[in-house]
Formats: structure tokens, sequence, C-alpha cells
């Protein structure tokens, strides 16, 4: 703060400090504690509000546990609240786009960070930005455009004959895996290949040369480099994941609904943003202590990530 | 057990530039072998060649007879320690030294028992359960040698390891390394650019300059009887003067230049091209009166105090400057700048010797 004021002067300086407690205050504390507030109170008709029966209850976090459907898994059939199921649906499948995302940015980053020579890498990241010129909205499109059941995807696999009749690939939740995976996979490439251009090559060969084999040499020497760098890149994709509309709203089937559908039909079609409102912050509340406890078993720190 | 190793006309190109120019030599089993150079001459590139890391552009690499062509590092007998030693700072000690024998599938309580010999071995017990981030320099060190030595390799190499350590240490860990390296029998290459280190440590040095071997000798000879002008004037100090031969005979020649004429040895490798005279700083008597023979007339212009011995620098009537050393026996007389004297130096001990200013024609060893 001193040095803010010796370096820019008091109108400067003030006019920093004013920007940032805007951003911070009005744009992002307040809008979200109106929500938290108005999340404990009952959806009323507009006389009602601020009547008798306008008092604080659990009650909108309740309404997630009505209407029961029957769910199996492993073949053990239980009744399961609907919207309990696509929330837990929605944080499992947000995990599994993680783990792919992973499994794609790893090669890539290390590709970018170790292998590929010093100066072909702006080429290469440009070609990696570029998608992301195009809106989300228009690539989302795209994809449905190539799932389709008459769409290029097929047509090319049929061509080469590699299956031999259409697959509706726009069923259940894959298609808003593809979606979500292709999204952000760039979120995760990029802080992994931050964390592995950070490690010393001499390393990857010290290794080699006391005879590791190039698996082991990633799993002792380079993961555990990288690990905060997979972290952060996992935290992103998956906090993301969850949180997308876009995605599972244009590329979903009448079978995969994701937990922020959930909400919007709540907050939009019902118009019951009390609902709403506490439904997003249980989204909000599960994916933190999904992360946490990720974190904790993973052994990384928060200023790990912050690295 | 340990392994010779065999440079075959080995070359090493980098697009267009030669870095290591058919380079040949045979390295003992159980020696302890330096090459010795200025940064840039090729010596890490020969290491990384005998370690697997770059594949020679021409010749042939053998450890123990064996041709090791295609041959990738973690399938090649050797170890190297590298100049930043490359520990892994994420694990601790013990799983350092022990990873070669992780990789080979030794079980855990064995690999622990021979971190903790290895650990004894270079002098460094109790450290099995820090991180690498605790250590010393020094410390370090001995944790890279004990890494290498666990995969018991038949050849060790050494990328300047030491050019990190300060100057106390330094000379330390020397006297260590080849202590170590007579304890295991490890044949060890080294390289390094310090000629101190070299002619300490080393049973034979390899002295190369521009890709190119110059000379392959024990230390002695290297500093004694360098074979040309840039062994010459790369190991140690040297005076060096211009002039022509003349009368050569029996291994001595005359050689006149503008400030007198001299006798002295004539080296034994001479090719065509320019030659020049070689005489050692430490090897110039000063004396009021002229010598008998091989004397110059200098006035000094500067001495500095090197604490063992004392520098001086003088001209000769045309320029010339010379450089003398005196042993500091702790009554050694000064003499001021502005003094007139002489330098008398052995004819034994000075060469005539082929000026490789621009590197001479490789050697075989």
């Amino acid at each position: 703060m001193h040095d803010l004021l010796r370096r820019y002067g008091r109108g400067l300086t003030s006019a920093f400090v004013l920007l940032t407690a805007f951003w911070l205050l009005i744009l992002l504390i307040l809008p979200n504690l109106t929500l938290f507030e108005s999340s404990f109170r009952p959806y009323l008709p507009v006389v009602d509000v601020g009547g008798p029966k306008d008092v604080y209850s659990f009650g909108n976090y309740m309404q997630i546990f009505g209407n029961t459907v029957d769910a199996t898994i492993f073949g053990i059939t239980f009744p399961i609240a609907v919207r309990v199921k696509v929330f837990l649906l929605t944080i499992l499948y947000s995990g599994v786009v993680t783990i792919i995302t992973f499994v794609m940015a790893y090669p890539l980053a290390y590709y970018l960070a170790k292998i590929v020579a010093p100066k072909s890498l702006p080429t290469l990241f440009l070609l990696l930005f570029v998608p992301l010129w195009v809106s989300e909205v228009l690539r989302s499109f795209a994809w449905f455009i190539i799932l389709t059941l008459k769409g290029p995807l097929n047509a090319v696999l049929m061509a080469t004959g590699i299956i031999d009749h259409e697959i509706r690939w726009i069923a259940g939740f894959s298609p808003v895996l593809i979606g979500l995976v292709y999204t952000y996979v760039l979120f995760m490439v990029f802080p992994l290949f931050n964390a592995m251009q950070s490690l010393d090559s001499n390393q990857i060969e010290a290794a080699e040369d006391l005879g590791s084999p190039w698996w082991r040499t990633h799993w002792r020497v380079i993961l555990p480099h990288a690990k905060p760098g997979i972290a952060s890149g996992a935290v992103m994709v998956f906090m993301l994941s969850a949180g997308s509309l876009l995605v599972p709203s244009l590329l979903g089937s009448t079978t995969s609904g994701w937990f922020t559908q959930t909400i919007q039909s709540i907050m939009l079609e019902s118009q019951d943003w009390n609902t709403g409102a506490a439904f997003a912050f249980m989204l909000l509340i599960v994916c933190t202590l999904v992360v946490s406890l990720a974190m904790r078993l993973f052994r990384v720190k928060l200023s790990d990530i912050a690295k | 057990m340990s392994a010779g190793i065999d440079l075959d006309n080995v070359c090493c190109d980098f697009g267009t530039f030669r870095a290591v120019d058919h380079v040949n030599v045979s390295i003992q089993p159980g020696e302890f072998f330096s090459f010795l150079g200025p940064s840039g001459c090729g010596k890490t590139t020969i290491l990384r060649m005998i370690s697997g890391f770059i594949e020679p552009s021409a010749g042939m690499i053998r450890i123990g007879g064996a041709d090791m062509k295609g041959k990738r590092p973690n399938q090649r007998p050797t170890a190297l320690i590298f100049q930043n030693l490359a520990l892994f700072p994420l694990m601790p000690v013990w799983e350092n030294i022990s990873f070669g024998l992780e990789v080979r599938g030794v079980d855990k309580a064995k690999r622990r028992s021979r971190a903790e010999e290895l650990l004894a071995l270079v002098d460094l017990p109790d450290a099995a359960d820090k991180m690498i981030s605790q250590l010393s320099g020094g410390q370090k060190q001995r944790v890279a040698i004990a890494r290498a030595l666990a995969v018991e390799p038949a050849v060790m190499l050494l990328d300047e390891p030491l050019s990190a350590l300060d100057l106390k240490l330094r000379q330390h860990m020397r006297a260590e390394l080849r202590a170590i390296q007579k304890r295991t029998g490890v044949t060890f290459i080294y390289i390094t650019h310090d000629q101190g280190e070299a002619l300490a440590m080393s049973d034979r040095v390899g002295v190369m300059s521009q890709g190119k071997l110059q000379q392959v000798a024990n230390p002695r000879d290297i500093y004694n009887n360098p074979v040309n002008g840039f062994v010459a004037s790369f190991v140690g100090e040297n005076n060096i003067l211009s002039g022509e031969v003349q009368n050569a005979g029996g291994g001595m020649a005359s050689y006149v230049t503008p400030i007198g004429t001299f006798r002295a040895r004539l080296g034994e490798q001479q090719q065509a091209g320019g030659k020049k005279l070689y005489f050692r700083p430490e090897h110039v008597e000063l004396g009021d009166v002229p010598g008998a023979a091989n004397t110059i007339p200098v006035t000094v212009f500067a001495v500095a105090f090197e604490g063992s011995f004392i520098s001086l620098q003088a001209k000769a009537e045309n320029g010339t400057v010379l450089v003398a050393e005196l042993r500091n026996d702790g009554s050694a007389t000064v003499p001021a700048v502005g003094t007139a004297l002489h330098m008398t130096f052995d004819a034994e001990r000075c060469a005539i010797l082929p000026d490789t200013s621009t590197a001479g024609e490789a050697v075989d060893a």
C-alpha cells in the first residue's frame, strides 16, 4: 500500500483500491450473499414477502429429497430422490471428465514441455488456442453436428469400415462427456505444461542413466514433480464441468440430467429463485468438499496450487 | 567390476559444426582418466556419447570390448554424475541412492541396507532419511556419487561435478573422489576445464581443443612435456617467444628471436608450420648479471604477491612481456617495479613446439 502510494500517487492508488473493492464487494460478495440469504427464505407470492410466512428455514434445501425413483447399482435396486441422483451423477461424471482430460493432457503437456524444440512452441500454442477464438456455444453445436446419427463421425467410421451400422452417439452421458472434455482440456494442459517445464531435464536423464525404463521415470520423477500442476488443472476442470450449463444443455440427451440444468429449470421455468439458490449453494459446497478431499488424498496443499 | 573403454575414430557433428573430431583413445579398466579442455572443446559431448545420450556421427565406442552402438543410456554399464548432480528433490536421500536398485527390482529392505552401506562408503552416515534440500553442497556431491555407485557401474562418468563447490571443499572432494575410485576400482572418466583437478586426480589426462584430442599422457608428462603450443599454454603458464628454428640436431635446436638466440629442446612431435619457444615462469631464474646462456635482459613493470609465490611481469627491450615466478620461502626479496634484471632459463626446460593457436592434428593414444 505504501509502495503503491509512493509509486503512483494518491489519485491512481485510490482508483486501484476502489476498483478492486468494487469488483470484490459489489460484483462477487454481494450477489452471492443475496442468493445465500434468499436460499433460506420460502418462495412466496409478492404480497407475502416480508410478511409472517417469510421466515428462515432449510425448507428449500430439503426439496432435493422430493420425488423418489428407483436406481440400480451392481444389481441392487434402491429408492433415491431424483434430484439427488442427478446431483451425484453430475459429481461422478465431472470426476470422469477430469480423469479423461488428465489422461489426454499429460502426454501433450510432456511433449510440449520436454520434447518439442522451444522454437516451435509458439506455433503449437497458437494451434491450441485457435479453437478458443470461436464461442463455446458454436463449438458445442459443432460437436452436436459431428455426433448426430447421419453426421460426419458416423459417415467416416462407416466409410472406413470400422463400424457397419451407425452409432447413436447422442444418448446417455457420452456426448456431454465428449463436449466437456473438448471444452476444458486446455485448462488441464497449461498447468501441467507449466509444472513440467520447471523440471530439470537432467533429472529425467539421470533416471534413464540409472537404468529406469520410461514409465518408471514418469511415475517416480516426472509425475511427482508435476503434482501441483495436476492438482490445479484437476480443480479447474472439475469445477468448470460440474458448473457447466451450456454443454449439457446443447449436447445432453433425455437421460443425461446435469444438476445445473435442474437449477436452471427451477430458477427460470418455475421462477423459484429461493430453491434455485439453495441448490446452487449445495453444488458449490459439495464440489468444494470433493476438491479438498481429493487434495488431502493426493497430499497437495493449496499453496502448491497457487504457485 | 570395471571395464575399459575404447573410442575408435569417434566423431560428432551438430549440423555443420564438428564438436568431436576423430578421437581415438583406449582407457584401461580401473583407470582414472580425465578429459581436460576449455569450454566448447567437445569434452562433454564425448561424455554424453559414452553414456548414450548422444550417438556418435561416426566411429565406434566400445565398453568392456562390447560395441555400444544403438544402446540406450539405461542399457549401458555406465553411471553419469551430472554437473548439477540432478538428484531427485522429492525423494529422501536413501531412495535417491537406491533408485537404480528399485529399477532393477531389488526389494525394499535390501535397497535400504545397500543405501546405508554406500552412505558409509562416501562418509555420510545418518543422512538416509534426510531430504536433498537439507544437505550442503558437499553432502549432495557424496549422495550423487553414492547414487551412481549403487548400480555397480563398470564405468563412472563425471561431468565437472566439483565446479559448484567452494575452493576448500573442492580440494577435499578431489582427494575423496580419488580415494573412492581406488577403493571401488571402477573406471572413472572425469570431465573438467580445471587443470588442477585433472592433474591432481588422474592416472592419465587427455587434453582437448576444438574437438580434437591434443595429447594423452600422465599428468607429469602433460605438464613437463607438452606436445604442442596448445597443451603448453592451456596447462599451466608459459612464456612464449616467436622466432626461427636453426641448427636442429640431437633433440636440441637454436631458436633465433629478436631478443636473442636460445638453445632449447625440440618437441617430439614436429610437423610443418609455425613453431614457438615455450618456457614456464617458475623455471626462470632472476639475476643482476647475465647468465651463461638463454638470458634476456628485462625491466620489471608489475609485481603481484600471490601467497605461495610472487609473480613478476617484465618487459624485454623490444617490449615482449615475460613472466617469472619466485617461490615465497618467507624471506624472498621482491624486486621493485622498474628494476633491471636478467631472466635466465635452462635449455633442458624450455621447448620448441608447434604453434597451435589454430589447434593441431589429432593424436592417437
